[in-house]
């Protein structure tokens, strides 16, 4: 299969620019790229889900047009999303029949079966009739690979399928590739970290504002050095410009944070900032709860959270910012008991969250930047008097914050919705450093943000060691190791260990992730 | 659960503390034209639905052998000429109260669909209470009378105001309920205990004339007109100029970013509903002490119904909604009287009114398409349509950074 | 309690009462049935169906003059459901294709369906309402002849049996084919039925134009059955209750049929009090369905479910 010239412009940006590639049977192609490379639309036109501008698709040398997600389905292409497809409240068996058939009458018995024979060949253990929603996030995603694989494809493309993963998922994972690429499969595998393409790929192409810059065949990647080989995709991936500095920079200040262990360790002893004693909050819907939780932010510290997503965290997050209330425990702020306050009296008090869910809580796209500023200061002085807005108190704070945090925004009128990911971060960055934070939790604060606004916001997290404090709730590994101070390791809702960080603390946070998650797995299984 | 229910047409022009918005932000234009182009897009989006609705309706009469032109003609004359205004500017004051309450309520995004039911229930105790108020004086018994109607509207919406707030139970389902309720309720009130005595057709005693509402000096239109436009202008300014105003349009643009930045959600609805059906409850009283005086049993007029389009077209902005329902006032006075002249029910009108709902739907997603730069026919359809020689771009939510 | 009341009592139990109350029960809940079945099947596919009072009642009045000028029940029927369905295909086009708001376009709908149907039989019959002759029933052998249930149940119009064997097609349709998982994947994640290759636009249209015939069928039931009339607004809220109905038994069909009968029931009450002598005004009897459908919201109000993506339109690749 080829692609070849693929180009694809969105109103303002072009995602995909000539962009050519071939896949070849029992291959690993990698493709590598920075969020908003282009990789996802790329992804998106293999699917049928878009339709390129220009360009061709070669299937076995002939020219074809994907029209739709069923097309490609029907030129042997199967993808797993980044985002699960599967329907929850469907049982397995049900998920791997929808769509499977023309036919009125499902064939459960015989899905049952081909189910069996693909669990097999993956070496994995399925329940046919649990519902999907009730798997363990590492067996959902081996459903999906099965769907993807159940009308006999020849091409599996999986995007940036470790992001949901546990280390020991991926591991997995890497194993059921190594299958799937011994029966003769070309397999697609985007990703944005490098250390996954150089550890899977047998040909690694890499993408950079929608164009490929460069594409390693295996001979090549057979024959460099490791640490030439990344010195190569780095350049690759962030062009020669000093924004390479930038990426090496940020490679290297994971060791600089180990090695800075001794100034971190002088930021502690603080007094206590925020303190949960036993704290207990629902889940809601497929997403746990927290049970039994204790822990503890010290004044001029970054506590970090780690675990793999769906573990907790959301709960975990709101319980703290008064978005949930808890069932069970303690929390105090700062000595003080909060534990009965609503959100905006502990926002007054400062205490701060700085979501994870940017458009879908954080702003409101609709309101423009100057309002979304102090969207959590509604009927506050000084934007509010007698319960009459006052427009320039508003807008004066609102251009302030709009230069000092560096938001692009054609101006303050702007609707929020219409920025861009990494400047709707800024924006809420903005609303809860501003006017004396005091401890902020963060929750995954640099998903899916370019590289600049990422090392822009870990800095904003590390300034709060002077006197302030943070919790940062995240799922990259890499992040919490750069950042924190200590990493509390969050699973199924509980902390299973907690980890100064330092030499060696990633294996450790590694193994207490494992430990627990396999664990949950076997209960799934 | 209807935290989904989104509406598109949601006002873009809220809290005006910036310009309209538009989406042509790339390319720069002067401020003043582009607020001449905005406003001239807003005007058109407004009165195009109307018009096409009005010429689909014309159809819709020559087909049943009737004369358009004469149709409308007559509502001309029935509705404007020879002081047939001021009836239509009466009529126009319980459309505008109710049309105030429902944009409170929609701007949060809540769909209180209970007006025939809070209307009624309010103008049956009015008719009921005020025969006992007859020695009191005249402007404490209207106070009163006004005050019961806005409690009984209120009061009418609780059940479902709490079923949303606390359990998320779907409120279009739960007001739709209540107002037959209400319905009954009123009926039952009206042919029982507020029963006129005298007389052996179901209905209330009559109110007499001078403890109806005053007139404005000099017409016939009583100040019940000049309530309304009062509430209207109140509730422009709560929505564009109050704290309140900025959290209910909060918790109907993203419910989920109003529990996130700490509004009491479940206080706001129950307001948004409070406050919408005591204007519900003020339009009966405005209604019943302007110009009826007296109710009959199974009697309903079914204000609200009507309403709703206009308020869609207003996009929820109280002060645009008071010509569209000067409008409306005018096509359902005179349309009495054309419809009668054409020998046609005057359900006439709820054909009028569901075709400029229907027009105000398209022409709002031509208007979106054209907003976020794409093309107007949908995937499927372009797909269907689509020519091996012309290719265009295909739509994408994905915005420029 | 005076001695009238226990007669009373002991008259609501006579055959006669219970005979009416059943038969009425049906007769009521029929057109409730179908309604809520069709809507048991939009909802499921994601499409909030406010429309259905309008669909029925244009099912009603073309069903009406279908049967009153072709002197045939099975045309009236057949075009009934016609109607509902044409009513359905505009929602079908502005909110399944054009992904509009689906709660305006329904009040749109069910606002135009009582305005033309009340003007068509304005212009057409003037202020006279004909009557159809009595309808044709289908007795069943052998167990027409029980006692109370017989001549109630099984001694029916064939629609009747029709929706109730529609009901079971439902459970088979939902349950073991594939129509029935896209149905429930367009309601519940329907990017995942896109992405497995089913069109989510054909399948949603699909399934709102059945509840559109079903829909039209039960009003076309109402006229020439039930009332064999046809009056402006004759369905009274029907379509409103049945959209609860089927909230409630949360699209089950088997549930939807005991909940329709059961509503039908307490529609009919009326007719069964007044044969046993009992007064009660038909202002209280018209508003107890209702007092009944809010108890029960408010009682089962945290277990009522509705899908995910219910009255959300489907747009590829938005999120």
């Amino acid at each position: 299969m080829e692609l070849l010239g693929i180009t694809k412009t969105f109103p303002g940006v072009v995602a995909n620019d000539e962009v050519s590639l071939a896949l070849r049977r029992g291959e690993v192609h990698c493709l590598l790229g920075e969020n908003g490379a282009g990789k996802s639309t790329l992804m998106a036109i293999l699917a049928g889900m878009q339709q390129p501008d220009e360009g061709h698709i070669r299937v076995d040398g002939r020219e074809t047009a994907i029209g739709s997600p069923r097309a490609a389905l029907d030129h042997g292409i199967g993808t797993v999303y980044q985002h699960s497809t599967l329907v929850g409240p469907l049982t397995v068996v049900e998920n791997l029949l929808l769509g499977d058939s023309r036919a009125i009458r499902l064939n459960v018995a015989g899905a049952r079966r081909r189910l069996q024979e693909f669990a097999e060949m993956l070496g994995v253990e399925i329940d046919a009739e649990a519902r999907a929603d009730e798997l363990a996030l590492g067996r959902q995603q081996q459903v999906e690979i099965i769907k993807a694989l159940w009308r006999g494809s020849r091409v599996l493309v999986l995007d940036e399928p470790t992001s949901m993963l546990t280390p020991q998922a991926v591991d997995e994972l890497q194993k059921v590739l190594e299958r799937l690429k011994e029966t003769g499969l070309a397999i697609v595998f985007i990703t944005h970290k490098l250390h996954e393409a150089v550890a899977l790929a047998d040909r690694i192409s890499v993408l950079r504002e929608g164009r490929v810059t460069g594409t390693l065949d295996p001979v090549r990647l057979q024959s460099i050095t490791p640490s030439e080989l990344e010195k190569e995709i780095v350049r690759l991936m962030f062009g020669d410009s000093d924004a390479a500095g930038e990426a090496s920079e940020l490679k290297v200040s994971v060791e600089a944070a180990e090695a800075s262990e001794g100034e971190a360790q002088s930021g502690r002893g603080g007094e206590a900032a925020l303190e949960l004693q036993n704290a207990s909050a629902p889940g809601d819907g497929s997403q746990p709860g927290i049970e039994d939780i204790s822990l503890t932010v010290h004044l001029g510290e970054v506590l970090g959270i780690a675990g793999v997503d769906g573990n907790g965290q959301r709960a975990l997050a709101e319980v703290i910012s008064g978005q949930r209330r808890l069932k069970r425990g303690e929390l105090h702020f700062l000595g003080a008991p909060i534990a009965s306050m609503g959100v905006a009296q502990r926002e007054r008090l400062g205490l701060r969250y700085v979501t994870d869910d940017r458009l879908g809580e954080g702003i409101v796209g609709g309101l423009p930047v100057s309002v979304n500023l102090v969207l959590k200061r509604i009927g506050q002085a000084p934007y509010w008097r007698r319960g009459r807005i006052r427009r320039e108190a508003i807008e004066r704070d609102a251009e302030q914050l709009v230069s000092q945090f560096d938001i692009r925004t054609p101006s303050i009128h702007q609707r929020a919705g219409t920025l861009s990911g990494g400047n709707i971060q800024k924006l809420l960055l903005a609303r809860e450093l501003s006017s004396d934070a005091k401890v902020v939790v963060f929750h995954k604060p640099t998903y899916g943000l370019d590289l600049k606004t990422t090392r822009t916001v870990r800095r904003m997290i590390g300034d709060l060691r002077d006197g302030r404090a943070a919790l940062l709730i995240s799922t990259d590994l890499d992040e919490l190791l750069e950042v924190a101070d200590r990493i509390a390791v969050l699973s199924r809702g509980r902390i299973v260990g907690t980890v100064e960080n330092g030499p060696g603390a990633a294996e450790q946070v590694g193994r207490l992730m494992i430990s627990d998650v396999s664990l949950g797995m076997e209960v799934a299984a | 659960m209807s935290e989904s229910l989104q509406f598109p047409a949601h006002p873009t022009d809220v809290v005006e503390v910036s310009p309209p918005p538009t989406d042509e932000a790339n390319q720069p234009l002067r401020p003043r034209s582009r607020r001449a182009a905005a406003a001239r897009d807003t005007l058109i989006r407004s009165v195009a639905p109307v018009i096409l609705a009005l010429i689909t309706g014309g159809i819709l009469l020559l087909i049943l052998g009737r004369d358009p032109l004469t149709f409308y003609g007559d509502i001309w004359q029935g509705g404007v000429q020879q002081g047939s205004w001021e009836d239509s500017a009466m009529r126009a004051a319980p459309l505008l109260l109710i049309a105030v309450g429902l944009i409170v309520v929609f701007r949060a995004n809540i769909w209180n669909l209970g007006y025939n039911g809070q209307f009624l229930i309010g103008a049956a105790l009015i008719t009921g209470v005020a025969p006992h108020l007859a020695g009191t004086p005249i402007a404490v018994s209207l106070i009163l009378l006004f005050l019961i109607a806005m409690l009984a509207g209120a009061a009418w919406t609780i059940v479902p105001a709490l079923l949303k707030a606390y359990y998320g139970t779907n409120e279009i389902i739960t007001t739709l309920m209540m107002s037959f309720i209400g319905i009954g309720v009123a009926n039952i009130l009206v042919k029982g205990p507020f029963q006129d005595p005298t007389v052996n057709i179901p209905q209330t005693r009559v109110i007499p004339l001078d403890r109806m509402l005053p007139s404005i000096p000099g017409t016939r239109i009583h100040i019940g007109v000049l309530v309304a436009l009062a509430a209207a202008v109140i509730a422009h300014f709560v929505a564009t100029r109050t704290s309140f105003g900025l959290r209910l349009h909060v918790l109907g643009a993203n419910p989920r970013a109003a529990a996130h930045v700490g509004l009491s959600v479940r206080r706001l609805i129950l307001y948004a509903f409070v406050v919408s059906g005591a204007l519900v409850g003020a339009a009966a009283a405005a209604d019943i002490l302007g110009v009826w005086g007296y109710m009959r049993a199974n009697w309903n007029p079914g204000y609200g119904d009507t309403v709703i389009p206009f308020v869609f077209l207003a996009r929820l902005n109280a002060l645009a909604v008071i010509p569209f329902i000067a409008f409306f006032a005018v096509l359902s006075n005179g349309g009495d009287l054309a419809a009668s002249n054409a020998n046609l029910p005057t359900d006439f009108l709820l054909v009028l009114v569901a075709l400029i709902l229907l027009f105000m739907t398209v022409i709002e997603y031509f208007g979106r398409q054209r907003d976020l730069g794409r093309s107007y026919l949908t995937p499927g359809l372009r797909r269907a349509l689509r020519t091996p020689l012309r290719r265009r771009p295909r739509e994408s939510q994905e915005v420029a950074p | 309690m005076t001695a009238l009341h226990v007669a009373a009592a002991t008259n609501i139990f006579s055959r006669a009462v219970l005979t009416s109350l059943l038969a009425g029960g049906v007769l009521a809940g029929v057109p409730l049935l179908l309604t809520a079945l069709g809507e048991s099947i939009s909802e499921r596919a994601g499409v909030l169906n406010l429309g259905l009072e309008g669909m029925m009642l244009l099912g009603a009045y073309i069903g009406f003059v279908g049967a009153y000028y072709g002197h045939s029940e099975v045309l009236g029927f057949v075009l009934g459901a016609s109607g509902g369905a044409l009513g359905a295909s505009l929602m079908v086009v502005l909110c399944v294709w054009l992904g509009l708001d689906q709660i305006v376009v329904g009040i749109a709908i069910t606002l135009a369906g009582e305005g033309i149907t009340s003007v068509l039989q304005g212009a057409q019959f003037g202020s006279s309402y004909p009557r159809l002759g009595a309808p044709a029933n289908l007795a069943i052998p052998v167990v027409d002849h029980i006692p109370v249930v017989g001549s109630s149940l099984f001694n029916e119009s064939p629609i009747v049996y029709i929706g109730v064997l529609f009901a079971g097609f439902l459970v088979w349709l939902f349950r073991s084919t594939n129509i029935g998982l896209n149905l429930r994947a367009a309601g519940e994640k329907p990017e995942a039925l896109d992405a497995a290759g089913v069109s989510v636009i054909a399948t949603r249209s699909w399934a709102v134009l059945s509840t559109g015939a079903l829909a039209g069928l039960g009003g076309a039931y109402l006229s020439i059955v039930a009332a064999g009339v046809f009056t402006p607004f004759m369905t009274q809220g029907q379509g409103y209750m049945a959209i609860v109905i089927c909230m409630l038994a949360r699209g089950r069909p088997l549930w939807v049929v005991f909940g329709a009968f059961l509503f039908g029931i307490s529609l009919s009450i009326a007719t069964a009090l007044q044969l046993a002598g009992v007064n009660i005004s038909t202002d209280v009897i018209n508003m107890l369905p209702f007092v009944a459908i809010m108890l029960a919201l408010v009682i089962f109000s945290r277990s009522s479910y509705l899908p995910p993506a219910l009255a959300l339109p489907y747009v590829r690749g938005a999120r």
